[in-house]
């Protein structure tokens, strides 16, 4: 009961809310592109939940998985930026 | 002293990973949702990764976390960016709050070219013309 597993398991939680409220904004979004940004802050609050697992189970491997899904993130949103750009809102 | 370090720096960040949600959910236009998304959204992650570097307290991990921090910082703009010119494009709503919008009328709206001056100036050579390349 030491003060870095509470606060991991604090972190967690916040980090699980957040991702709860951004999938409301997911779902709900009026536009193609409310949903886009969404789905960004989606993966980024994931690489942080990435890293916070990270420390809660004391393995550096999963930095791995961060930068990895950073950069599929990346060009995730790039890639939909210009399918918006071309195609047109639904 | 490490465990303060890295609890306070995971507090710090996930504290602003869970501001950009309720920024991202609450604020009222795509435009002003961005910068809840991108700026706080990177913060937190960034200071999430320097827990995990502050924890670890070895070079190789501490070198993955700068490079991924680096890479962030860097895509993040780029992204954000490339969401906020399409959708200004295909014409998603601003807030009826909206002050100012300085892009009205400059974008043509069937080639998406960004003209500096709207009409009066058109033949004038002084003034560059600036070709998106979309």
């Amino acid at each position: 009961m030491n003060i870095l597993s509470v606060t991991v398991n604090l972190v967690i939680m916040m980090l699980g809310a957040a991702l709860v409220i951004s999938c409301i904004r997911l779902f709900r979004g009026p536009t193609l592109p409310d949903r886009v940004v969404a789905l960004d802050l989606i993966a980024t609050l994931v690489v942080g939940l990435i890293a916070a697992y990270a420390i809660a189970t004391n393995q550096s491997v999963f930095l791995i998985d961060a930068i990895v899904l950073t950069v599929i993130s990346f060009l995730g949103t790039v890639a939909f930026a210009y399918y918006v750009g071309k195609g047109g809102l639904p | 002293m490490n465990d303060i370090i890295t609890a306070l720096l995971m507090a710090f960040g996930a504290s602003f990973m869970l501001l950009a949600a309720v920024g991202v959910l609450r604020l009222p236009d795509l435009f002003i949702r961005m910068h809840a998304a991108t700026k706080s959204g990177t913060l937190g992650v960034s200071g999430m990764l320097l827990a995990l570097a502050v924890h670890f307290d070895d070079l190789g991990v501490a070198i993955r976390a700068g490079l991924a921090i680096v890479f962030l910082f860097l895509t993040a703009p780029v992204a954000a960016h490339f969401i906020g010119r399409a959708a200004y494009i295909v014409g998603v709503p601003l807030w009826e709050g909206t002050v100012v919008d300085e892009l009205r009328g400059r974008y043509d709206p069937d080639t998406a070219a960004l003209q500096s001056i709207p009409d009066a100036d058109d033949d004038d050579p002084n003034i560059p013309k600036y070709d998106s390349g979309i």
